[in-house]
């Protein structure tokens, strides 16, 4: 079993912006680099490495401008923003089955690059999923959610207050955040009220930024990790999942397509774990729109089905009275969008005890990844 | 030519599919071992782990399950009629058979002709074949 064997010890991180001058390889570069520094690692040490498969930097590249040592283990996770957690899961595989004693996992994006949006640089003669749904014009991941939303809003009563709920608490915490791209930028409810349509029901505050960036973790052995210097951020669970009959962002076509992917993988995650939801003190729920929120909170089973946007009311995602709070650095919404992978690194901060907006006693910390899409989950502990 | 963007027409999985919408006729995709239906089509029934289907005519009548309003940014073709609604529609043989699709006031009409705040959840409809390019796309009008 997973359970405990290996922890996170090392995290880094690039600067958020947008048009940054550095090449998307330079800065997983540096975010490795800054990683392997944080826990005291040698690159020469690293034998296993692990990313997503929309990564644009390959393996050798990362390898040879590190200086990294012989791989022994290398992969990739697939499904965009779902994979983040199950990266850093699968890193924790390899350590625990020896494949790999020193895994680096991370993501290097720069919005500008090709593959940051997918929907604009389609064929006009579309052979894949995308036939049976982008040819009506509903083209972005923002159409393909806001019109599930909109069912959400229809069976549930769900209104935009609730999604006004998320964007603000992610927005307060991002202004306690130096590092967040909107630390600067306060944002109030009459202000979300009137943002600008991007796909109805859904403003333009609903949506993730876009931004340029890389973050990397080190992931080692339980053993190794006492003897480094960073309080570790051990594994407890990791899980992925993919339910039945799934078809990723038009999951429209089945019995239930309100009951995305975090069902599945919230099964395997807490059948292995000793804590259930009401043990998280602090949770980072993948947020590159606001409904993956409400949708999160019941997959993870933090409320019951169709409570998930009542759930967000009376502060309940904020710092630091908040039944459970979200997003601590201010998330895809108000730190930085680098496919969620920022939010693997503020778990890991919360159990170090050094978030800008640190929950008092979060021994047991949540992350997610995209709901949605195939997805993936974190439970980390002291 | 259109910039909207378009199916293949030439996969043998849909090709019956698209040759029905130019005639005219909803088909949908039936496993002959299990009669279960599938949407999006597929090569395999996952209910009898059969291979063996055939394109059956459906009554091409449903109910909006959903809309969403999309506003630029989009591809340019698209832009310039947004706002527009996409829906998805249930059809009325298996509530697991959900299309997405638009509401139009007729078969030729634009994509922008009805108001898009108009369509409603739970409104019954009825498929037509707009004319895009070289292809015929179903859409919906209001019954």
């Amino acid at each position: 079993m997973l359970k405990d064997t290996t922890a996170i010890v090392g995290i880094g991180q690039t600067s958020f912006g947008k048009g940054l001058e550095d090449s998307e390889l330079s800065l997983a570069c540096q975010a490795v680099s800054m990683a392997l520094d944080d826990c005291g690692i040698a690159p020469s040490e690293v034998d296993g490495m692990a990313s997503f498969t929309m990564e644009p930097n390959r393996e050798v590249d990362v390898a040879r401008n590190v200086g990294l040592g012989d791989i022994t283990w290398f992969s990739q996770v697939g499904y965009g923003g779902g994979a983040g957690c199950g990266v850093v899961t699968q890193a924790a595989m390899a350590v625990a089955t020896g494949q790999a004693e020193v895994v680096v996992a991370w993501r290097a994006r720069k919005r500008a690059s090709k593959a940051s949006r997918p929907w604009a640089n389609v064929a006009q003669r579309l052979e894949d999923n995308s036939q049976f749904s982008r040819p009506w014009g509903l083209l972005r991941p923002v159409d393909e959610i806001a019109i599930l939303m909109r069912r959400y809003m229809h069976e549930y009563g769900a209104t935009r207050d609730h999604l006004a709920n998320v964007a603000l608490a992610f927005r307060k915490h991002a202004n306690r955040n130096p590092n967040a791209t909107m630390y600067e930028r306060t944002l109030s409810r009459e202000e979300y009220m009137n943002g600008r349509w991007i796909s109805e029901p859904l403003c333009l505050f609903d949506n993730c930024l876009e931004t340029d960036g890389a973050l990397a973790v080190v992931v080692v052995s339980a053993e190794r990790a006492k003897d480094l210097p960073q309080a570790p951020a051990f594994i407890h669970a990791g899980a992925q999942g993919i339910p039945p009959q799934h078809n990723t962002m038009t999951n429209y076509f089945n019995d239930d397509p309100l009951m995305g992917p975090s069902w599945a993988a919230a099964k395997q995650l807490w059948k292995y774990s000793d804590f259930g939801p009401d043990d998280v003190k602090v949770a980072q729920l993948y947020d590159a729109f606001s409904p993956l929120i409400p949708l999160s909170l019941e997959g993870y089973g933090f409320c019951g089905r169709g409570e998930g946007a009542d759930f967000t009311d009376d502060g309940a995602l904020e710092w630091p009275n908040g039944r459970l709070p979200t997003n601590t650095a201010g998330g895809g919404m108000s730190e930085a969008y680098v496919h969620g992978f920022n939010l693997v690194l503020e778990g890991v901060r919360q159990i170090r005890g050094t978030s800008t907006s640190q929950v008092d006693g979060a021994d047991v910390s949540l992350v997610t990844s995209g709901e949605g899409v195939p997805t993936s989950a974190l439970l980390l502990r002291k | 030519m259109t910039d909207f963007l378009l199916p293949v027409d030439d996969d043998e999985l849909t090709q019956p599919f698209w040759e029905g919408c130019a005639r005219g006729e909803l088909l949908m995709q039936r496993f002959t071992a299990s009669g279960h239906y599938c949407w999006p089509p597929r090569p395999m029934d996952p209910v009898s782990r059969t291979l063996d289907y055939e394109w059956v005519p459906v009554s091409g009548k449903g109910t909006v399950w959903s809309v969403a309003i999309p506003h630029p940014p989009l591809l340019p073709a698209y832009s310039e009629v947004a706002p527009y609604n996409v829906v998805i529609v249930q059809l009325d043989e298996d509530p697991n058979l959900r299309m997405v699709g638009n509401v139009v006031e007729s078969a030729d009409a634009p994509l922008n002709g009805v108001e898009p705040h108009e369509v409603e959840i739970g409104q019954t409809v009825q498929a037509v074949f707009s004319p895009v390019g070289d292809m015929f796309l179903p859409r919906w009008v209001r019954v």
